[in-house]
């Protein structure tokens, strides 16, 4: 199959899956065989857009002109291949998890779940493979659409209020910033175009190029630099499958990747260079890496507790790609990989937990590993790929972040790393070493062992991709070398 | 060749059936005969709208008496726009609010309603294609008389005090707009648009002229509800029969301005030294006020059809500020904000004439609830409400992309102004949320629990026009063809 029909494939194959768990609505178990098939057959569709890329070509598909010189185009480069591999690939064994937890949980409108889900994955997939910032943002509003009647979900009055403010922020921050940045951008470069250097150099001077980049990043509000991070938190309402796919890799990632895109293929990473309040971003990512995981260690509820981490981690993707040095924009790329393995695998075992024994409080958490060992030794692993210890996920992209920081001189963004790291490990070893090492203080209300098999099995599938990714990241980073000079 | 007489045709046709429909009785015979013609004018303006995108003005002498003498019908790719606007949302609010007017007005009245519909849409269509100052009077006559009686239909009493305002402020209106061509008529000796322009010119006594421009812009800033003079809309919008707000949300406003915009573009700019800062300062703080007054007032109204009425006050505050900047993007803005507006509001009012087909009141309490009861017609309010709202893939987007580019190229004002549009966008996402979620996320009241989903054929028209709203935001050609053709038009004259 060619280029543009794999392109095809990927945007429709997701709608059509809604459209059939829809009128599949009354046969629960049919209804997630769609699902499924439905996401096997997306994830074999991207992936097969892979060696193509990795080649060095970049298959494109236009869909339709909107306005004269402005076209919904798709394209894909190695950055939004690796995002749209990642997340259909995880969507399939997220859809494995989804039909242990709403079953396990007894969840009602699981029909309206499952059809905005697979909608949200076509949102995604949209911004993965955009081939311009036009198409990126038309994408990017969908997803904020269609994931709001999932964290708002429970439909309970602290779930509308969750979800109010998700979609105001990420509303408000995309109309409020990201469009004037966008018109802004197209008013004097004349295109919208992802091009490999940038389009801005020589369009506008440097001071406008750096409140133009303060649009950029603050406007992008699902990469959650502080202060448009709150929606993340608010987001946790959701039910846990909404929260481990779209809240940990899908939405937070879409943010992360749009601002690397703008990074390289707007502004240019040479052009950058000489914007002077680019520097300031650096250090507004610093703060946020480190002030949302002192918020997280002081936090008692673990979905939260995750959400704060997700914050951090999301602006170290900002900070690495703001480093401006070739082996950072790696490091950043390669973090979207790790950080999604890593993470998702926390908010598995965290909802697994919640369906097997209610909890959500991490002082609840003593002994827990002992009735749930398969559960609490993934999240031992997540958690040592947040910290970046070896050998997880989360130490190759930090391995890609360092060297970079050492090729810019950059030692502020070392010292974030450092510090980062200990803070890491100060909220999530005590959650492991109570649950391995304490003792339950009272026994529980029900006796309760692991949670429903579909859940563990998607919780381990993903922890090993966690271990695998230390091993394995070969060719995600030949593919991402692509971003930097065109070609491999 | 027939096609060149389209130009009476789309006026008579409505203005011919009116009579009829009033001599017709039973069941639903006038209803049909409204929308035939109704639909024939549309036909009509369909094709006059391909024809004027390719060439920049169809003139009409009425009776064969040329122009400037006899009356002339003249349409261009900006009086194709709005006729399309007009002929378009009196069809589908025809067709699609049979069953709702069909409630909201006795039986024994419907044949008159109905000529008065036809009549107002015959008036509305006149001051379009009409090329004839005092034509145009005639018609705004027409359109606005006839616009009372639709309104006062429903025997809403409080439909009477909102009638009455609206008459007493329709008349200022539009007896400021006939004393003002009276003084240009005294000073150039011609009711004919294109001659008076050229006339002004050989005026050596100014004053009267500019107490004309005077006139005329407040009249019809009056009639077209530009904030402060907007106090006559809410309630208007609010107690009229629910498909007759449909169908004059849509296009009636609208009409005051292509109106306005005609003469102080066109008539006054080219021909008075400096008029074009005096229109673009006298209008720019309005825009701006009205754009976000109104849009906080919608944010704390609780009746749906107040809100969107304040909603619509601050959309016109948008086709205002795109004019006020005089550059063809802003034009360009303004004018297809004029029918992606229509397209938006008039989608909604529909919808919400469908809810009122099952409940009695209309606050948001009321139809708590009331989206798991009735999903289709509240998806096709959603999906009109997003191109509001201006969500990218609806023809909202498109405005406001215009008006934001627009703002942009206008210099150091440029940003500030970029800051109203969107931080009112945010507002509209407020008081839009605050539906969603009475509709979907309450427990419905005892009315709306037992509201069941209105007939498929009514949700079939409910839902062209709102996939309207999509198809006109991915495929914006025609539309802006014709604005950019109008914008280009009006500012030709500003050399």
């Amino acid at each position: 199959m060619t280029g543009a029909t794999l392109i095809q494939l990927a945007l429709a194959l997701p709608l059509a899956g809604a459209a059939f768990i829809a009128l599949a609505r009354s046969r629960p178990n049919l209804r997630e065989a769609v699902s499924l098939a439905t996401a096997t057959a997306l994830c074999i569709a991207v992936w097969s857009l892979l060696p193509e890329v990795m080649a060095g070509a970049r298959p494109s598909y236009e869909l339709m002109t909107l306005l004269p010189g402005l076209a919904i185009r798709f394209t894909v480069e190695p950055l939004g291949a690796m995002f749209a591999a990642l997340a259909s690939l995880l969507w399939i064994v997220n859809t494995i998890y989804s039909i242990g937890y709403m079953r396990g949980n007894r969840e009602h409108h699981q029909t309206r779940f499952y059809i905005f889900f697979a909608v949200s994955i076509a949102a995604t997939m949209g911004i993965a493979l955009a081939g311009n910032l036009l198409t990126l943002f038309i994408f990017y509003e969908m997803l904020t659409l269609s994931t709001y009647p999932l964290v708002a979900h429970k439909g309970d009055p602290q779930a509308r209020r969750g979800a109010r403010t998700y979609l105001f922020i990420l509303l408000g921050t995309s109309i409020g910033l990201l469009l004037p940045a966008m018109v802004w951008t197209y008013a004097v470069a004349g295109t919208l175009e992802f091009t490999p250097g940038g389009v801005l150099e020589g369009n506008i001077g440097d001071g406008l190029a750096a409140v133009l980049l303060l649009l950029y990043v603050l406007g992008i509000g699902k990469a959650a630099v502080m202060p448009v991070h709150r929606w993340l938190p608010a987001a946790m309402v959701a039910p846990t499958p909404v929260s481990a796919l779209l809240h940990a890799v899908a939405v937070v990632k879409a943010g992360v990747f749009t601002v690397t895109k703008v990074v390289i293929y707007i502004f240019g990473l040479d052009f950058l260079a000489h914007v002077p309040a680019e520097k300031l971003l650096v250090y507004l990512a610093g703060f946020t890496v480190l002030a949302a995981s002192l918020v997280a260690l002081r936090q008692t509820d673990l979905k939260r507790l995750l959400a704060y981490s997700t914050v951090s981690q999301l602006s170290f993707v900002v900070l690495a790609a703001l480093v401006l040095a070739p082996l950072s924009e790696i490091g950043a790329a390669i973090h979207i990989v790790a950080h999604a393995f890593g993470k998702i695998t926390l908010f598995f075992a965290a909802g697994a937990i919640y369906v097997a024994s209610r909890k959500t409080d991490v002082r609840q958490f003593a002994g827990i590993g002992r009735r749930m060992p398969w559960t609490m030794i993934a999240f031992t692993i997540g958690a040592i790929s947040m910290i970046g210890v070896p050998p997880t996920a989360g130490f190759v992209s930090k391995w890609y972040i360092i060297a970079g920081a050492f090729q810019a001189d950059n030692y502020f963004v070392l010292a974030v790393l450092a510090v980062s790291t200990g803070l890491n490990a100060a909220y999530f070893l005590p959650i492991v070493f109570r649950a391995f090492f304490q003792d339950e203080d009272q026994a529980p209300p029900r006796e309760h062992g692991e949670a429903p098999w579909p859940m563990v099995a998607a919780l381990t599938t993903t922890a090993v991709f966690t271990l695998l990714f230390f091993v394995f990241n070969g060719p995600v980073v030949d593919l991402e070398l692509g971003i930097l000079g065109g070609g491999p | 060749m027939w096609t060149a007489q389209l130009p009476a045709f789309v006026i008579a046709v409505p203005l011919a059936a009116a009579p009829v429909a009033a001599l017709l009785r039973g069941a639903s015979w006038s209803w049909a005969c409204a929308a035939l013609a109704s639909a024939a004018s549309f036909a009509i303006a369909m094709l006059l709208a391909l024809a004027a995108t390719e060439v920049p003005a169809i003139s009409y002498a009425v009776g064969s008496w040329p122009p400037p003498f006899g009356i002339e019908l003249r349409i261009t790719g900006f009086s194709a726009l709005l006729l399309l606007i007009i002929t378009g949302a009196s069809t589908i609010a025809l067709i699609g609010g049979k069953a709702s007017l069909d409630s909201d007005i006795a039986p024994a009245r419907r044949h008159y309603f109905y000529a008065a519909w036809l009549l107002a849409v015959g008036g509305l269509v006149g001051i379009v294609a009409s090329g004839d100052a005092f034509n145009i009077f005639v018609f705004m006559e027409v359109s606005s008389l006839a616009t009372y009686i639709l309104i006062a239909a429903g025997g809403n009493p409080r439909a009477l005090p909102a009638v009455f305002k609206y008459l007493v402020m329709g008349t200022i209106g539009a007896t400021f707009y006939l004393i003002g061509i009276g003084l240009i008529y005294l000073m150039t000796g011609t009711l004919n648009l294109v001659d008076m322009e050229t006339r002004i010119h050989d005026v050596t006594d100014l004053k009267p002229i500019y107490a004309a421009v005077g006139f005329v812009t407040l009249g019809l800033v009056l009639k077209a509800g530009v904030f402060p003079l907007h106090v006559w809309l809410p309630n208007a919008y609010a107690w009229s029969p629910h498909v007759v707000t449909a169908f004059i949300a849509a296009c009636s406003t609208k009409v005051s301005l292509y109106v306005l915009l005609r003469f102080d573009f066109m008539v006054f700019q080219g021909s008075l030294g400096g008029h074009d800062l005096q229109f673009a300062g006298f209008l720019m703080p309005l825009a701006v006020l009205g754009i976000l007054v109104a849009s906080a007032v919608a944010m704390t109204e609780s009746h749906l059809k107040r809100m969107l009425a304040y909603s619509s006050i601050a959309q016109i505050g948008y086709i205002v500020l795109g004019a006020s900047l005089m550059s063809v993007s802003g034009l360009t803005a303004g004018i297809i904000h004029m029918f992606n507006h229509a397209l938006a509001k008039g989608t909604m009012f529909l919808a919400i004439a469908f809810i009122a087909t099952r409940l009695t009141a209309l606050r948001l309490d009321d139809i708590a609830g009331i989206g798991r009861r009735m999903p289709w017609t509240l998806g096709a309010f959603l999906v009109a409400a997003m191109s509001l709202i201006g969500i990218p893939g609806t023809a909202g987007f498109i405005s406001k992309w215009y008006l934001v580019l627009a703002a942009l190229e206008s210099g150091a004002v440029g940003a500030l102004l970029v800051a109203v549009v969107l931080v009112s966008s945010l507002m509209a996402v407020y008081y839009i949320w605050r539906v969603v979620e009475a509709a979907w996320s309450s427990a419905p009241g005892a009315e709306a629990a037992g509201a069941r989903e209105v007939p498929l054929p009514m949700l079939a028209v409910l839902w062209t026009a709102a996939l309207a709203n999509i198809w006109f935001g991915l495929q914006p050609g025609l539309p802006l063809a014709l604005s950019r053709s109008a914008a280009t038009y009006l500012l030709g004259q500003l050399q």
